[in-house]
């Protein structure tokens, strides 16, 4: 092996690389220099933090897609989800204010509460598609709409309230600081810290890796193939619930209404961050950026008159096409033979 | 075909037929002529060029040299199956249909009859049921194929070429999946249709039933054509004999004297498993255990049972007189045994990553360090598997994919070794790489054995077996037919038992 060899192998290499996980934060640069240009208010600080704050739910939801789609599943229910374990958190809280009373105990049961619908939930979709050897896309498809229902039926039709008593303890969750960050923005960074770390640096994360690229081969290496896969809808789970949390002080009501779409953006960050929808390759530090670029869109057609903010869906879906184009493995190769 | 039984009459003819893929020559000077209304049976060991010269035959690859005759003129055939059009049809081992159609549906797959866009089934349906009558197939043109028996499957297939008017039909071990009824019955059709004067190639490891079937057998050995014989003439012992005979050079090491009074540190009782029957054997320390016998045998099925990836029905597994039942890999990998996979593209390697990542997914437990992986261990692990298996690769970032099979091998068993078994089962450990690397590989096994490693070698090479193996157990349909040792270990002792000729009474 000569080292003229060595290098010229190295260079085309990283060539690709570079384009294809640098791409999310170019795109999300260019979204915020437009956003600047259209309006300057864009990047005061209170409209990033606002920023911020919003991507945080979708964020949190999307780091955990990440591990379920790098293993080569998919979670369609996680809006639903979402709704359903707001719906019955508030419902939780409720009753718990009259023995608590409106302190800091009632909400540490409901978020408890929260946590153990998120697990059990994960649970159920990993066992069902793993054990049960049903693909995951009918799984989920399923317990979408059973936990969609399960929200109209509590709520019956219309929307279930926070009780006044606890909404005083619970609110700083979404709408304090700290350290000059808002809370749910602390969370999403944390959960993001941890996600890269599970995913890069521990075995957790190389097996979910295997398991996408090749399930035989996974099994072949000693791999338990479908208890990483479970833990992977488990994860997901517990990353619904914690969005739920912070999620449900901002309004203090959960309806058949809530996290509609959610699934779909979480599953679009994901995508566009450069994670392979098939599985096998995965980047928590891309599905943030996607996160991010989603809620961008979303926000300068707030700010601008030029596109009807109703366009947002429009923008969205254009993003996600454009950025899974740019991410084809053959684009580097046929642009160079253009050129 | 009124002129079906003419006797010099070749319909299709191989005429010093040579094959070479790259500069691996595959076929040297081949004849074979095959007659309207014969059943001309193809026999030779693994890579002796059968499956070469029946594609050729049939038009998916062209010839290097030499030429075909076809009804009597000499043409070359289009590629990509489209011979078919001419009649000539070869249906391969897998089968070609679509799973979820009708019988119907699939023999006129892409030449619907139809007007004016509307399909027009029933006469479909009645042409299919007239040409199922003639087979004596007894099976409805609206049955679904993944319902039907792989026999019944297989008599679609040819229901579907004779409704192509095929006059030559090459089929690729058409017997190998049937048991014995269903080859019966596969036997009569093909009776019938030999009949009507259609000339059947058919290629097959199963000896006596070559002898049942065929009218005449051309015999090929190491990719040259040895004898083309009448049936009648050759019995199946001396089939055998002709399809071996050549001598073993020095690609393989010297092997260590086996020590008969080592521990046993494997023993399997009458394991019972899916394709698998009553299978007992002995494996001890220090010793390489070939294990032989036809494809689709039960080999990997043994051994894919014993490492916990398949179901075990029933029997004792002792590892060190202990006994034992692995409930996943990661069980056998924690007491010691690995098993390295013959199907090292879809289930051995991750083509699409590195080499380090693939290197120790098998025991990357041994990286962690409190949760996390340490990359510079796996590095230093890399580094030493590239050194003590000679792995030759552009650099350590080249995809698994992009290496050559001779190396991905080398990698594969470096992954295997780097769990540090203590006894390793290597399913073909030579499959689709080159000699020189066969060489390392056989030389490396030897190794293992030496320093005490128990090795099991399952291999449809057979000179690959008798080469490095001190022990030889053949199976056949399941079942192991007989354990050879010393001198006992040659072609004709392993062909006779692998093609049934010959079983051990008691084990």
């Amino acid at each position: 092996m000569t080292a003229a060899a060595t290098n010229s192998g190295k260079k085309g290499q990283q060539m690709r690389f570079d384009i294809k996980t640098a791409g999310p934060a170019i795109a999300l640069i260019l979204l915020c220099i437009i956003g600047y240009l259209l309006n300057p208010a864009f990047l005061s600080e209170g409209n990033l933090a606002n920023l911020l704050t919003r991507s945080a739910f979708i964020g949190i939801i999307a780091i955990g897609a990440t591990f379920v789609i790098t293993a080569g599943g998919i979670d369609l229910s996680v809006g639903s989800m979402a709704a359903a374990i707001a719906g019955v958190m508030i419902i939780i809280m409720n009753s718990a204010v009259e023995t608590f009373g409106g302190g800091v105990t009632t909400v540490l049961i409901g978020a408890g509460s929260s946590i153990l619908l998120g697990l059990g939930a994960g649970w159920v979709n990993g066992i069902l598609t793993t054990k049960g050897k049903i693909e995951a896309f009918i799984v989920t498809l399923g317990t979408m709409g059973i936990y969609r229902s399960l929200v109209t039926y509590f709520a019956d039709g219309g929307t279930l309230s926070l009780d006044f008593a606890v909404r005083g303890t619970y609110r700083p969750i979404y709408y304090d600081s700290f350290i000059g960050l808002p809370i749910p923005v602390w969370v999403f960074a944390v959960v993001s810290v941890l996600g890269w770390l599970l995913l890069n640096r521990t075995a957790f994360g190389r097996y979910c890796t295997a398991i996408g690229s090749n399930e035989a081969v996974a099994v072949y290496s000693a791999i338990k193939v479908d208890r990483i896969k479970t833990m992977t809808y488990v994860i997901q789970g517990l990353c619904v619930s914690l969005a739920t949390i912070i999620y449900v002080p901002r309004l203090g009501s959960a309806s058949a209404s809530t996290g509609v779409m959610w699934e779909l953006e979480a599953i679009a960050a994901v995508i566009i961050g450069g994670t392979v929808l098939k599985g096998g390759y995965g980047r928590v530090g891309g599905t943030i950026l996607g996160a991010l670029i989603l809620t961008t869109i979303g926000n300068i057609l707030n700010f601008t008159d030029i596109i009807s903010n109703y366009l947002n869906g429009t923008m969205q879906g254009l993003i996600i096409i454009i950025a899974v184009w740019l991410q084809r493995g053959d684009w580097g190769s046929a642009r160079r033979k253009k050129t | 075909m009124p002129d079906g039984r003419m006797e010099n009459h070749s319909v299709l003819e191989a005429d010093r037929i040579s094959k070479s893929f790259g500069a691996i020559p595959v076929l040297f000077s081949v004849n074979m002529q095959i007659r309207s209304g014969e059943v001309h049976a193809l026999i030779g060991e693994n890579g002796a060029g059968k499956s070469t010269l029946m594609k050729i035959l049939s038009g998916f690859h062209n010839p290097t040299s030499g030429s075909i005759r076809f009804q009597g003129a000499e043409i070359s055939l289009p590629a990509n199956g489209e011979a078919e059009e001419m009649g000539i049809v070869l249906i391969h081992q897998e089968l070609n249909l679509a799973e979820q159609m009708t019988v119907e549906e699939n023999v006129f797959l892409g030449r619907e009859i139809s007007r004016n866009g509307i399909l027009k089934r029933d006469e479909m349906r009645q042409t299919v049921q007239r040409y199922l009558d003639e087979v004596g197939l007894n099976i409805a043109p609206t049955a679904r194929i993944s319902d039907l028996s792989i026999a019944e499957k297989q008599m679609v297939e040819i229901v579907k070429a004779i409704s192509r008017d095929a006059c030559v039909l090459i089929m690729d071990e058409p017997t190998a999946v049937l048991t014995q009824a269903e080859t019966e019955l596969f036997f009569r059709q093909v009776r019938r249709l030999k009949a009507t004067g259609v000339a059947i190639v058919f290629v097959s490891h199963k000896l006596s039933e070559v002898k049942e079937i065929a009218d005449r057998i051309t015999i090929l050995r190491d990719g040259q054509w040895i004898a083309t014989k009448p049936a009648a003439a050759l019995t199946p012992d001396a089939m055998a004999q002709m399809m071996v005979g050549r001598e073993l050079s020095d690609l393989y090491p010297p092997l260590k004297e086996a020590d008969v009074d080592a521990d046993r540190v494997l023993r399997v009782k009458n394991l019972c498993c899916d394709g698998v029957r009553d299978v007992s054997f002995d494996l001890r320390k220090g010793e390489v255990l070939g294990f032989s016998g036809l494809i689709g045998a039960g080999r990997t099925a043994v051994f894919e049972a014993i490492c916990g990836l398949t179901h075990i029905e029933s029997g004792q597994i002792l590892v060190d007189g202990k006994e034992t039942r692995f409930a996943s890999v990661a069980a056998a990998r924690d007491a010691g045994i690995a098993y390295l996979t013959k199907d090292r593209k879809a289930k051995g390697l991750l083509l699409s990553k590195q080499m380090r990542l693939n290197l120790t997914l098998l025991s990357l437990p041994k990286f962690i360090r409190r949760l996390g992986i340490v990359v510079a261990a796996e590095e230093a692990a890399l580094e030493r598997a590239i050194r003590r298996f000679d792995i030759r690769a552009l650099d350590h970032k080249t995809k698994v994919g992009d290496l050559s099979g001779g190396n991905q091998q080398k990698l594969l068993l470096a992954k295997v070794m780097e769990s540090e078994p203590r006894i390793v089962i290597i399913d073909e450990p030579t499959r689709g790489i080159d000699v020189g690397t066969k060489q390392q590989i056989y030389h490396f096994i030897a190794a293992l054995a030496a320093e005490g490693v128990s090795v099991v070698v399952i291999s449809s090479e057979m000179p690959e077996i008798i080469g490095i193996s001190h022990r030889v157990v053949v199976m056949r349909e399941g079942q192991i037919m007989g354990v050879l040792t010393g001198d006992d270990i040659n072609e004709n002792e392993i062909v006779r038992y692998a093609a049934g000729l010959k079983q051990e009474a008691t084990i």
